[in-house]
């Protein structure tokens, strides 16, 4: 066990997670008749979580510097409510309405990152305030419903990556194409940082792990694609989104200065601010970038419902910060990876639809998310208290 | 073996932390109904000590024997030991601020039925306990309204109430002014009078001598002597002072040849105010400078505000209403930030490298380019290869002893930590290194090693701060020693004319005071 650890380079947790994703989705697999892995129910599994990746994303940079954002609920609600009047009332093209709603979301990162970084109030509170206040400013904005949006618009969270190509074997080229790419992208960059670890005499796995390793995830991508290719429209284009903002948001936490900054915060506070750690800059950016990716959040919602509605959104915050914990971010801050908090969206997301395919009631579902979050963390702290060196 | 007059008897204490023996073979004898002081230099193992007795080093986790009131004593807690009488009060106070005088004194000992509060007993039991303390003021009254002298006095309100015999108090003057301090002195006495055994720590060794029976003196976790005060040659101040520092220089320094250059660094008529009691003053009118080249050390017993000094410097990282001037290299120098005092040239490596220094969940690389993020990163993205490239160096150059640079700081020894916290500094390129007690808790051999890169520095043209608590150290390293007592500069001294007690005696300096 203990040279498995050391093999696994004392990342356990985060290969904990992923293993504990692919046995949820076995689980699945059996219990739902092979249904849950069918083309068609993966890539809705892509668009109904789309929004919770996306929140989860910002999220984890906002608890990793040791805060919390409960507002960004109310703010997809309330970003999705002002695209939508200026499409429906102004008249603007889409695009322009997209680019609003992600000016407003960081208008609103902007207020609450003020509060929390330059007046000193703790992030739960402005951000429960936040939730308040944004929440009602969409209910007052939208009424009820916005609907009949512009198509464009409701294609970006419903509609697929045209597909140019036509069919191989009955499977979507473009998909194929796009996996193809992941894949080697995925051992470009693998390969490159081995060679760089080597290079300064650090700590790799072995070779044979490594390439194991490469080989494992790139049959699951492969998989995976295999699959999608061959549900009704190829691609989803929240995927595409998705798949471009973990990129990069896994390059700024893991390759910037700031990313690098948010770290030392979470980790050591009074240490960031010895070393010369601009604390309060850094709190303030943290959160206007969240409100950014709420803006997205909020833009992706609206146009898979085909309308505003004032109620969007709701208990989202809870979503993405289940997501990030499950995904092994520490409650104290310091330690999460954007990756992790992937997987854990992806857990959740799996469970959602595992039960509704075996047509679990939705109060259970609820009940079985909130056991799965108790047990990743416990499981956790556990695995932190038995190893404290590491 | 014991007399009847005897209550405490420690024999030889043993407790060791990881690298560390902060007591060694410490034999510790008090009489009943009276009250015994332990000196000691900073980190001599007082308080170690101390919370040995008390149990909040359980028994088990040191060698050695305690016997109270002639019964061996095996304190698995605090609790243990308070129930047997023994009561110690912190230099930090434990008393929960918003709660009542009368409420913090039954905390965790409530006047209860059932477990619903008596309140009318625990107001009348408060208010006697008060009267005896000599406090006038209403057991109503929440903490936070009153001053630290009061809530000193609550402490001891509180001890009385658990039917202490022993009481210890650690540093209890240190946070008082000289009213309060006088009063307190005084109901020491009383406590004596009725028969209540006190265990004082206390830098102030004119307090000392006119309050206690007898004194003990601690040095390098060593029993080094106990004094009888009431003999009939008084014991002399200047007597204590040659049993705290009277140690054989057991470790070497390293050879230095001093080329001191320009001036780097002048502080002047610099003021501090404590953070939060802004009426306090921490560093006062305090005025020095150092030279590159130079390596001038900070000596003061604890809250002289050596830490304070240096902090409110490094970019008014601690105090408030600062006043004074900053003069480097001829130009005077604002200093708003940390940011801007690392820009400036200035780096501080803090005392408390755990707390303040270090991100001990993150690995040794990280911690090291932390200060200087710049320096491996282009357009804010940064160069992985260069920062490993960066901390391999400083691994070798420092000796820092760990497989590779991805090791969690958390993991690292003490010697080994300070080496990174180092690393840090100098990777950050400063003018001016101010050093906090550089070798506090690391063993002697990694000492001589951060002597040694001390020494490089200060070749290398760097002007150098040191702070230190231990004398020998600060003469070994130093050029040039400042002795600070109570936020003032008492004293300056060059290497040659330097000794022990000649600084110790600046260092004990009161204030004079007119009355």
């Amino acid at each position: 066990m203990t040279s498995l650890k050391r093999s696994l380079g004392g990342d356990v947790r985060q290969y904990g997670i992923m293993a504990a994703l692919v046995v949820i989705v076995i689980l699945f697999q059996v219990l739902t008749d092979s249904k849950l892995l069918l083309p068609n129910n993966v890539a809705s599994l892509v668009g109904q979580n789309a929004y919770v990746m996306i929140l989860a994303i910002g999220m984890v940079m906002v608890i990793v510097a040791g805060h919390i954002d409960l507002s960004v609920g109310s703010v997809v609600a309330f970003v999705g409510g002002v695209s939508a009047l200026a499409m429906s009332d102004a008249g603007l093209p889409w695009l322009v309405a997209v680019g609003i709603g992600l000016l407003l979301g960081a208008l609103v990162g902007a207020w609450q990152g003020f509060w929390v970084a330059y007046v000193g109030i703790p992030a739960f509170i402005v951000t429960l305030a936040g939730m308040l206040i944004f929440r009602g400013l969409a209910i007052v904005l939208v009424g009820v419903t916005i609907a009949g949006l512009p198509a464009p618009f409701v294609q970006i969270s419903n509609g697929y990556v045209p597909n140019g190509l036509g069919y191989l074997a009955n499977r979507d080229i473009v998909t194929l194409l796009l996996g193809a790419a992941t894949i080697a992208a995925l051992a470009v960059t693998q390969i490159r940082a081995r060679r760089d670890l080597v290079k300064h005499e650090l700590k790799v796995d072995p070779f044979g792990a490594f390439i194991g390793k490469l080989v494992l995830f790139s049959a699951l991508i492969g998989f995976l694609t295999w699959i999608l290719a061959g549900s009704a429209g190829g691609t989803p284009i929240v995927l595409v989104i998705v798949g471009v903002l973990v990129i990069v948001y896994t390059f700024v936490m893991g390759k910037t200065v700031f990313g690098r900054h948010v770290y030392a915060i979470g980790g050591n506070l009074h240490a960031a601010i010895l070393s010369g750690v601009n604390t309060r800059k850094v709190n303030f950016w943290i959160f206007v970038n969240m409100g950014v990716l709420a803006g997205i959040a909020g833009v992706v919602t609206t146009s898979r419902a085909g309308a505003a509605i004032a109620a969007a959104g709701q208990n989202y915050e809870l979503d993405a910060i289940a997501a990030c914990f499950i995904g092994g971010t520490a409650v104290t801050g310091g330690i999460g990876k954007v990756s992790g908090a992937m997987v854990g969206a992806l857990i959740m997301g799996v469970l959602n639809m595992g039960l509704s395919i075996m047509s679990v009631d939705a109060a259970w579902q609820q009940a079985i998310k909130g056991l799965v979050l108790l047990l990743a963390v416990a499981f956790d702290l556990l695995n932190k208290r038995r190893a404290p060196s590491a | 073996m014991s007399s009847q007059s005897t209550i405490l008897e420690m024999r030889n204490i043993t407790k060791t932390f990881p690298g560390v023996k902060a007591l060694q073979d410490v034999t510790l004898e008090v009489e009943r109904g009276v009250v015994h002081a332990i000196c000691g230099e900073n980190g001599a193992g007082k308080s170690t000590l101390m919370n040995v007795l008390s149990g909040v080093y359980p028994h088990g986790s040191y060698e050695g024997e305690i016997l109270f009131e002639g019964e061996p004593c095996n304190f698995r807690t605090i609790r243990d030991s308070e129930e047997r009488g023994i009561v110690i009060i912190h230099q930090e106070l434990a008393l929960s601020p918003f709660l009542s005088i009368a409420e913090n004194i039954f905390l965790g000992n409530e006047r209860q039925t059932r477990g619903v509060i008596d309140w009318t007993k625990t107001n009348v039991e408060a208010a006697q306990l008060l009267a005896r303390v000599g406090l006038d003021e209403h057991a109503d009254t929440k903490i936070v309204d009153i001053g630290v002298g009061k809530q000193q006095l609550v402490e001891i309100a509180k001890a009385l109430s658990k039917r202490v015999k022993l009481l210890i108090l650690d540093e209890p003057t240190a946070a008082l002014n000289d009213e309060d301090s006088a009063h307190l002195l005084d109901l020491i006495r009383s406590l004596r009078g009725q028969g209540i055994t006190c265990i004082i720590i206390s830098h102030k060794l004119n307090e000392i001598a006119s309050i206690a029976d007898s004194t003990t003196v601690i040095r390098d976790g060593r029993t080094i002597e106990t004094l009888d005060m009431r003999g009939d040659e008084p014991v002399s101040e200047e007597r204590i002072i040659r049993g705290m520092v009277g140690r054989s220089l057991d470790h070497r320094f390293p050879e230095r040849h001093a080329v001191i250059g320009e001036e780097a660094l002048r502080i002047e008529d610099w003021t501090v105010h404590h953070p939060l009691q802004q009426d306090r003053v921490v560093v006062d009118n305090a005025s020095l400078n150092v030279h590159r080249g130079e390596v001038v050390g900070l000596a003061g017993l604890m809250g002289a505000g050596r830490t304070e000094l240096a902090m409110s410097v490094f970019g008014r990282s601690y105090g408030s209403h600062i006043t004074g001037r900053l003069i480097k290299d001829g130009k005077e120098l604002t200093l708003h930030s940390v940011g801007q005092a690392i820009r400036a040239g200035i780096a501080y490596a803090t005392e408390d490298r755990k707390r303040f220094g270090l991100n001990l969940i993150d690995d040794i690389k990280r911690n090291i380019s932390a200060s200087a993020l710049g320096k491996v990163s282009q357009w804010g993205v940064m160069d992985a290869s260069g920062e490993t490239k960066v901390a391999g160096k400083y691994r070798a150059d420092l000796n820092i002893k760990a497989p590779s640079v991805d090791v969690i700081t958390g993991t690292l020894s003490g010697g080994n930590q300070q080496k990174v916290v180092l690393s840090k500094w100098i990777f950050a390129d400063p003018d001016v290194l101010i050093l906090d007690e550089p070798t506090r808790g690391i063993d002697v051999g990694a000492k001589y090693e951060i002597y040694t890169i001390i020494n490089a520095l200060a070749e290398a043209g760097k002007a150098v701060i040191v702070i230190s608590s231990e004398l020998p150290e600060l003469l070994g390293v130093c050029d040039r020693i400042y002795a600070l007592s109570q936020g003032r500069i008492t004293g300056e001294v060059p290497r040659a004319e330097a000794t022990q007690e000649s600084l110790m005696r600046y260092m004990t300096m009161e204030k004079e005071v007119s009355r």
